[in-house]
């Protein structure tokens, strides 16, 4: 064998040992309109925060009700883009999405974040929603820690950001809306550009 | 250069073993069906190549069933994973000359 068949060895090793470890079919773009929702539903929640004309909110109250479906509707639409990127990004590179790669991600990352929603919902139903904003950036930035490792690797560095932002807004619990627009919104769109510019643009 | 010559391994001379080597030293176990869609290659070329490895005792194989269904299990044995690392760093060392 020559050398040139010596290195078409050494890729096909390290493509292998790639495809059958890490989830690839993640989209930049996704992160990209994850943050574009949170922005939007954040803003329309500052909104109805404003309309309301108190400087707090009431749990029993419309706007609150409100304010939970907003959160509901930006999570549902963030979830169903990466799913139909992923898909779109998969069958182009002739991948197969549902395989025990992807299957290892998303164990890894829902055990972390169902632990800290359901957590958050009994805090909320307790009267304890103060740290709701903390809890949703740590409970977060663990899931993508965890799931890192079987996916594209500087999603590891985002899942960090997040935790911080998390502990800082523990620290400085009344700008918790504020926190929540970095590093669901900022955040996002400047780590799904990140993604975008990296893997996405050269295929 | 004859001693790098000498830990190519010619049981993994074969791009589709070489495959199997790979995928199996970064994950616990891989199934028939994981490794058949990874490497796109048919059932019959597939099993062939895996007996192969399956005799030189670099992988173990696990035949149970899930259901009704057989289900075939392959992992990388301590023996495979060294001679896989040999053979790895041999082509790395040629390649720098």
């Amino acid at each position: 064998m020559n050398k040139e068949e010596y290195l078409k060895d050494i890729t096909e090793i390290k493509n292998m040992m790639n495809k059958s470890s890490r989830f690839l079919s993640l989209s930049g773009l996704s992160g990209i309109l994850a943050g574009i929702y949170a922005l939007t539903g954040a803003a329309f929640a500052y909104y109805l925060f404003e309309k309301s004309g108190r400087d707090y909110i009431i749990l029993d109250s419309q706007v609150f009700r409100y304010i939970l479906i907003d959160l509901f509707v930006v999570a549902l639409l963030s979830i169903a883009t990466a799913i139909f990127l992923s898909v779109k990004k998969a069958k182009k590179n002739n991948e197969i999405l549902w395989n025990g790669t992807s299957k290892r991600l998303l164990t890894a990352f829902m055990t972390p974040l169902l632990t800290g929603g359901i957590y958050i919902i009994i805090k909320i139903f307790t009267h304890h929603y103060g740290l709701t904003g903390s809890l949703m950036l740590i409970f977060y930035g663990l899931a993508l820690v965890n799931a890192s490792k079987y996916t594209i690797g500087n999603v590891k560095y985002l899942g960090y950001i997040e935790i911080i932002l998390g502990l800082l807004c523990a620290i400085f619990p009344g700008y918790g809306f504020w926190f929540w627009v970095l590093g669901f919104g900022a955040m996002h769109i400047l780590y799904g550009s990140l993604i975008y510019l990296k893997h996405d643009r050269q295929e | 250069m004859k001693n790098i010559i000498h830990n190519i391994n010619k049981a993994f001379d074969h791009r589709i073993r070489l495959g199997i080597m790979s995928i199996l030293v970064v994950n616990e176990f891989a199934d028939f069906k994981m490794l058949k869609e990874l490497l796109g290659v048919t059932d019959g070329n597939l099993a062939s190549h895996t007996k192969a490895l399956e005799k030189e005792a670099y992988i173990n194989v696990e035949k149970s069933f899930i259901g009704r269904k057989p289900n075939t299990k392959y992992s990388v044995t301590k023996k495979g994973r060294d001679a896989f690392k040999k053979h790895v760093e041999a082509i790395e060392k040629l390649l720098k000359q």
